[in-house]
């Protein structure tokens, strides 16, 4: 399990806060790590900060993925961090328009961010900019439609013999 | 008779170097021997150098984030023995462990040390397979012939505690489907006394042979600081000499209680890596003995699950006899449970590295998101500027001791 580490967790907060004040939206205690809302402008920035802080040291971006939020009509994109020398872990959590889902890449400040950047592309439609090769990297290049969005059907939606809504879904 | 040569003709073939040089392209892949898995290197040669790759992956590509939307959880299990074939309990036991920290279950002792028991069973299946293809490749058949035996009798002892081998789909959401057989103890002591000689005898075969040293030392070498910023974890991360593993950093299941040393390489070359895997698998034996040592200590023998009624099926005599069993046990199976909001992420070492989980549940019957940190798909990444420069037959060393799996890279 992982540790909870409150006096770091604060620590986060505050440096985050001091450096960067507007950029912040909020932030909250999940059930196993830390999760801060960052305006996607400020991204680069402000990962930048967490991997060169000398006292943060979030040296290692363990996954990164994208996430639909139909309701609010919004793409957001889920950041694990890990500092390996606090072993400490926290979120980050960004979100886009959807009408305009571009959010600045990472690959700059890692290189492990290429591939996972270029899956989110390819599942949610979300734009990195300034990413060096941002095309699909599961699918074929000429399929159609973002699979992970939660509009897109999983299956034929022209079939008849199936109702999913018996089983509550 | 063969037409006599000038003098100088060997001196001539060899001084032309001011001419343009011609590239030639080579596909390795989608399906050669060489890649283990179908994905596909597009290699840029200069004669037998490596001028630059692309990769292209996704062959087997089966959407298993989007499938995993619509199941409910149990239902999962059975996609994750897909991400990495050749370990299937470990991702098994890490989707367990995921949704149990979701659902704030606690798993009794004997739990985790059964399930350290199958990990570090499936953690000895994995290595043994790379490390014996390293051998392969680098044109050592024999002690892949020897091992592999050694690898079947895991896969038996796979199908006595959960009745099949590759795709175990072993286990349940807090335990075990049943306990283990006398026969599976059996099995698992034969297999701690009679393994260590095998891998001894395995291991005198190559590590010191001059053929395989020379193939292996410094090729495909890759600095500790480049390897972090690709997300390198597991064995490729400790090959370079950072002693990350998640058991140790974030111990779940209970490792807190084990002791046991993470091994460490010093130049990330293949050698290393090789070398790195070996003595995980002897003290993935250690611990193994030691967990069976703490169970033999234990009272209890018969705990095999967490007494949670909204995952673990009740017992066939009790579902057939009484009413609450016979509407939990249809309640399980037609996955109406419903999971508690929330969101959770989840990492276990798996044989590649790091393997995690990141669940989001909005209180529905199933994930509303769920995604896999594939060990794999991260690291691969760095293959082209691992090879860049190399001569081919390297590159193959190094891709099979990377020991990268199409069912982890492409999910």
């Amino acid at each position: 399990m992982f540790q909870i580490k409150p006096e770091r967790n604060k620590l986060v907060v505050t440096k985050l806060t001091d450096q960067f004040s507007n950029a912040i939206l909020s932030n909250e205690l999940q059930t196993d790590m830390l999760c801060i809302h960052v305006k996607k402008e400020e991204i680069q920035n402000v990962f930048q900060f967490l991997r060169d802080d000398s006292e943060l040291q979030f040296n290692f971006l363990t996954t990164l993925c994208g996430m639909h939020y139909p309701e609010k009509e919004q793409l957001g994109v889920v950041y694990h961090l890990h500092s390996f020398v606090n072993n400490h872990r926290i979120r980050i959590k960004t979100a886009t328009e959807i009408n305009n889902p571009i959010i600045p890449t990472l690959t700059t400040i890692w290189p492990s961010a290429n591939w996972m950047e270029r899956e989110t592309f390819e599942f949610f439609g979300i734009q990195f900019e300034g990413h060096p090769n941002l095309v699909r990297i599961l699918n074929v290049d000429d399929f159609v439609g973002f699979p992970l969005r939660k509009d897109f059907p999983l299956e034929d939606q022209t079939r008849e013999d199936k109702n999913d809504g018996m089983f509550g879904r | 008779m063969a037409k006599e040569v000038d003098s100088d003709y060997w001196v001539r073939d060899f001084v032309k170097a001011e001419e343009p040089k011609e590239y030639n392209t080579l596909n390795v892949g989608p399906t050669h021997p060489a890649t283990h898995g179908v994905f596909q290197n597009v290699m840029l040669m200069d004669g037998e150098f490596i001028v630059s790759t692309e990769q292209t992956i996704g062959y087997i590509h089966r959407a298993f984030e989007k499938i995993a939307e619509r199941r409910p959880f149990y239902q999962v299990t059975p996609l994750t023995d897909r991400l990495n074939y050749c370990s299937a309990p470990l991702n098994n036991m890490g989707w367990h462990m995921t949704v149990e920290k979701l659902l704030g279950i606690q798993t009794p002792k004997r739990v985790d040390y059964l399930r350290i028991i199958v990990m570090e069973l499936a953690r000895i299946a994995d290595h043994l397979i790379c490390n014996s293809v390293i051998g392969v490749d680098s044109g050592a058949l024999t002690g892949f012939t020897y091992i592999f035996q050694n690898r079947e009798f895991i896969y038996e002892i796979y199908e006595e505690i959960c009745g099949s081998r590759l795709t175990t789909n072993m286990g349940r959401i807090g335990g075990f489907e049943r306990n283990f057989s006398a026969k599976a103890w059996g099995k698992i002591r034969f297999f701690l006394k009679d393994y260590p000689a095998k891998l001894n005898e395995f291991e005198r075969l190559l590590a010191r042979n001059r053929i395989f040293m020379d193939r292996t030392i410094d090729v495909g070498a890759f600095p500790a600081d480049r390897a972090l910023a690709y997300g390198f974890t597991g064995p490729n991360l400790r090959a370079c000499g950072v002693d990350y593993d998640v058991r140790v950093m974030n111990p779940y299941c209970s490792y807190e209680d084990f002791d046991f040393i993470i091994p460490v390489g010093q130049n990330g070359d293949t050698y290393d890596r090789f070398m790195v895997r070996q003595e995980e698998m002897r003290q993935s034996l250690s611990i193994i003995e030691q967990a069976i040592a703490k169970l033999d200590k234990m009272e209890d023998k018969e705990t095999y699950f967490a007494p949670d009624p909204r995952f673990v099926l009740p017992p066939k005599e009790k579902v057939y006899n009484n009413m609450e069993a016979l509407i939990w046990h249809f309640k399980i199976v037609m996955g109406e449970t419903d999971i508690p909001a929330g969101e959770v992420y989840h990492s276990i070492e798996a044989a590649n590295g790091e393997l995690g989980f990141y669940l989001v549940s909005d209180g529905g019957r199933t994930a509303s998101r769920l995604h896999f940190r594939r060990p794999c798909f991260i690291y691969y990444q760095a293959y082209p500027e691992m090879v860049k420069g190399a001569m081919l037959s390297d590159a193959i060393l190094t891709m099979s001791s990377m020991n990268v799996i199409a069912g982890e890279l492409d999910a």
